[in-house]
C-alpha cells in the first residue's frame, strides 16, 4: 500500500510542470491566442529560476523570477503578434526557438552549479501517518500551489464575469470589440498568464524536480503541454488529469529501471512522445467535438480597424 | 501625438524584401551590443563573427558546406509552408534520412560497387518521406495537429538514432563508443573542390532550390499548393484536394531533410553518431521565413545560418565566447524578421491631433 502511495507522489510531481504549463496556455488559448512558445518560455523560466536560486541561496525568490521571466518572454509574443500583427504559428515558433537559445546562452556557467531544492512540505505527525500522510501531506510546496492554480482558473473561466469576457474575446473578437471590450490588452493580459505559468512550470522543472539547469532540460514538455490542451478539449479537469497520465508515462522510465526489466532505456524515453502523438490522433479524429469546444477565433489575428 | 497602424491597400512588396534585410541589421545591432556588454572589443568580435569564417577558399567551402543541409530543408519546408502545412520536424526527418541511407551504407561496406551511394541517397530521402507521412497520414486521416506530431517525431527520431549507435550498429572496433563504424571510400560523396571538404551534396542542395523554384512556379501541384496556402476555401471550391496537398507538403519536406541527413553522414561526418546536426532542420525553418519561402532568398539566408554557426565556432575558439550565442542569434533573426513584416501589411501614421481625429477606432 505505501508504495502505491509513493508511485502517487512521485506521478503527481512528474506531472506538475504539465499542469502549470497546460493550464497556462489553456487559458491564454481561451482568449484565442495559439502560443506555441511553450518551450521556450519553459526554458527560460527554468534557467532564470536556477541563476537566481543559485545567486541569491533562496528557491522561493527563483521561482518568482522563473515566473517574471515568463511573462517578460510572452510579453515579446504579444508585442509581435497582437501588436504587430504578426502569424501567431510562426512567431510562437520563433519564440520556442529564441528560448532555447537564450537559455542556452545563459545557463552555460550554471550547467554543474548545485542548488538547494524546494523541499517537499513535512507536517510532524500528519505526513507519517500510513498511506493518507503520504497521499496527502507529503508533497512539494509547488504540487499544491498547481492545484490551487487549477482551481482558481477553473472559478475564474466558468464562474465570473472576467472569465466570461476572457471567453467571449475568443470566440468572437469583433463581437467582444463591438460592445467595448479592450480585445487587444484582454489577449495581452492572456498571454502573459501562459507566460508566467510556462516560467513556473521551468522553474519546478529546474529548482524542484530535478535541481539543476541542464540545456534543453523541458525535453519537449512544453510540447507536451500543447498537445495536452487539445487533448484535454480546453477543458482544465481534462488539462488535470492528462498531464497525471503523462507523469505517470515519464515514470514509467524508472520504474522499469527499478524492476530489472531488460530493455534499452531509449524504448521507455520515446514513450512520452509516442503516447503524445496516439493520444493526440484518437482525441483528434473526432473533429466535430474539437471544432465545438476549441476557441471560435483561436489563432486568428485581430486587428480593432478591421 | 499618437501612431497608429494603418492597414495598405496592398501588401508592399519592398517591406516584404526589405524586412530579412532589416532583421539581420537588428542582429547585427544586438550582436555588437552583447559583445560589449560581455567586455570584449565589439569590432574584434564582430570580425571574428561575421568575416573570420569565410576570409579564406578553405573556410567560404566550409561556409557551402555547412549551408547545404540547411538550404534542403529549408527548400522542402518552404514548400509545405507556402500552402500552411506546418512541419516543424524536419530534423528528425534528417535524422531518419541519416539512419536509413547509413544503414545502407554499413550494409555495403564491403561490396564496393558505384550504386552504394545512388542507394544511399535514396534510402535517405525515402527515410525523411517515411517519417513525414506519420504526421501527413494522422492529420488526413485522424485531423491530429501535424506541428505537434512532426515535433514529438524528432525526439523519437533522436532516440532511435541513438538506440542503433548504442546498440546493433555500434562499431565493434571503437572501444565501446556510441558510433558506428567509419563509411567506406565509396560510400562518401565525391570532393568537389580539391583541398576543401565541399562536396557533391553542394550542388544536391542547389538542385533542389532549383527544383523547388520550378514546382512552386511552373508546376499544377505547385501552383495549387499555393491556392491551397492563400486562400483555402477558393482552394476547396476549385476541387483542390486538401489531404494531398498535406501529403506533397510533408512528403517534399521530409524528402528534402532526409537528403540533407544522408549528406551530413555520408559526407562530413562520414560515420553515424548519437548527435549528427547542430539542430539544423529547427534552423532550416528560420531559413525558410528569413528568405520568404522563396528559393532564391532561401538560398542567401542558407548561407547567413551557416555564417552564424561558423561565426559562434570562430568566437568560441578565439574569443572565448559561448558557441551558443548562434542559437540566440537564430531566434533573434527570426522575431525581428516577424516584427519588422509588420509593414509588409500596414503602415505607420502619426496622429497629431486628440486620437479622435483619426479613424474611429
Amino acid at each position: 500500500m505505501d508504495t502505491a502511495a509513493q508511485l502517487v507522489l512521485l506521478t503527481l510531481a512528474a506531472g506538475t510542470p504539465l499542469v502549470f504549463a497546460a493550464l497556462g496556455e489553456l487559458v491564454t488559448e481561451k482568449s484565442g491566442v495559439l502560443n506555441l512558445g511553450v518551450e521556450g518560455m519553459m526554458l527560460v523560466g527554468a534557467v532564470v529560476a536556477f541563476i537566481v536560486a543559485a545567486n541569491t541561496k533562496s528557491p522561493w525568490l527563483g521561482v518568482v523570477a522563473g515566473i517574471a521571466a515568463g511573462a517578460a518572454l510572452s510579453l515579446v509574443f504579444a508585442l509581435v503578434t497582437l501588436t504587430l500583427q504578426a502569424n501567431q504559428v510562426a512567431s510562437g515558433l520563433a519564440l520556442s526557438l529564441f528560448g532555447v537559445g537564450l537559455s542556452a546562452f545563459v545557463g552555460l556557467s550554471y550547467v554543474s552549479v548545485v542548488i538547494d531544492p524546494i523541499r517537499p512540505i513535512a507536517i510532524a505527525g500528519l505526513s507519517d501517518l500510513p498511506v493518507l500522510g503520504k497521499l496527502l501531506f507529503a508533497h512539494n510546496p509547488l504540487v499544491y500551489v498547481s492545484l490551487v492554480l487549477f482551481a482558481a482558473i477553473q472559478w475564474f473561466l466558468f464562474h465570473t464575469r472576467a472569465g466570461l469576457v476572457l471567453r467571449a474575446v475568443g470566440e468572437s473578437p469583433q463581437s467582444a470589440h463591438a460592445i467595448g471590450y479592450p480585445v487587444v490588452r484582454i489577449r495581452y493580459a492572456a498571454v502573459m498568464f501562459g507566460g508566467a505559468c510556462a516560467g513556473l512550470a521551468g522553474a519546478y522543472l529546474s529548482i524542484v524536480y530535478n535541481p539543476s539547469w541542464v540545456e534543453g532540460m523541458t525535453a519537449g514538455r512544453g510540447w507536451i503541454a500543447l498537445a495536452l490542451v487539445v487533448f484535454a478539449t480546453w477543458k482544465p479537469w481534462r488539462v488535470l488529469a492528462g498531464a497525471y497520465l503523462f507523469g505517470g508515462v515519464t515514470l514509467a522510465q524508472f520504474q522499469a529501471q527499478g524492476l530489472g526489466v531488460e530493455i534499452p532505456a531509449q524504448y521507455l524515453s520515446m514513450l512520452p512522445y509516442v503516447a503524445t502523438i496516439v493520444v493526440l490522433a484518437i482525441i483528434s479524429r473526432d473533429a466535430a467535438t474539437i471544432k465545438l469546444n476549441a476557441p471560435a477565433s483561436l489563432g486568428r489575428p485581430f486587428h480593432p480597424d478591421g | 501625438m499618437r501612431i497608429l497602424l494603418e492597414a495598405r491597400r496592398e501588401p508592399s512588396r519592398l517591406a516584404r524584401w526589405l524586412s530579412p534585410i532589416v532583421a539581420t541589421l537588428a542582429v547585427l545591432l544586438i550582436g555588437f551590443v552583447l559583445f560589449t556588454a560581455m567586455g570584449k572589443d565589439p569590432w574584434q568580435a564582430m570580425y571574428t563573427f561575421f568575416i573570420d569564417p569565410i576570409d579564406e577558399r578553405y573556410k567560404a567551402a566550409e561556409l557551402l558546406l555547412k549551408a547545404s543541409p540547411i538550404m534542403l530543408c529549408a527548400i522542402g519546408l518552404a514548400v509545405g509552408y507556402r500552402a500552411n502545412v506546418w512541419n516543424i520536424g524536419a530534423e528528425g526527418q534528417l535524422i531518419m534520412g541519416a539512419i536509413c541511407g547509413g544503414g545502407i551504407a554499413l550494409a555495403f561496406q564491403d561490396i564496393e560497387t558505384r550504386w552504394v551511394l545512388p542507394l544511399m541517397l535514396l534510402a535517405g530521402m525515402a527515410g525523411g518521406m517515411l517519417w513525414a507521412a506519420i504526421p501527413a497520414l494522422l492529420r488526413t486521416r485522424f485531423n491530429a495537429n501535424e506541428i505537434l506530431v512532426s515535433l514529438m517525431l524528432v525526439y523519437v527520431a533522436s532516440l532511435v538514432l541513438s538506440l542503433l549507435v548504442h546498440g546493433a550498429w555500434r562499431d565493434p572496433e571503437g572501444f565501446n563508443f556510441p558510433q558506428s563504424k567509419m563509411f567506406a571510400e565509396h560510400a562518401l560523396l565525391p570532393n568537389l573542390v580539391p583541398d576543401t571538404r565541399l562536396n557533391v551534396g553542394f550542388l544536391i542542395a542547389l538542385a533542389a532550390v532549383a527544383a523547388g523554384w520550378l514546382f512552386m512556379r511552373k508546376s499544377l501541384p505547385g501552383f495549387q499548393m499555393r491556392v491551397a496556402g492563400l486562400a483555402p476555401a477558393a482552394a476547396n471550391y476549385a476541387g483542390i484536394s486538401a489531404n494531398r496537398t498535406v501529403w506533397m507538403g510533408m512528403l517534399i519536406g521530409g524528402g528534402c531533410a532526409g537528403l540533407a541527413g544522408i549528406g551530413e553522414v555520408a559526407g562530413p561526418v562520414g560515420q553515424l553518431l548519437p548527435v549528427i546536426s547542430p539542430g539544423y532542420g529547427f534552423a532550416a525553418i528560420i531559413v525558410a521565413f528569413v528568405g520568404r519561402l522563396h528559393p532564391l532568398g532561401i538560398f542567401f539566408a542558407s548561407l547567413l545560418m551557416s555564417l552564424l554557426y561558423l561565426g559562434g565556432e570562430a568566437a568560441q575558439m578565439k574569443l572565448a565566447l559561448p558557441s551558443s550565442v548562434t542559437g540566440l542569434f537564430q531566434g533573434t533573426l527570426l522575431l525581428f524578421l516577424l516584427a519588422a513584416d509588420v509593414f509588409i501589411h500596414y503602415r505607420l501614421r502619426i496622429v497629431r491631433a486628440p486620437a479622435a481625429a483619426a479613424r474611429p477606432a
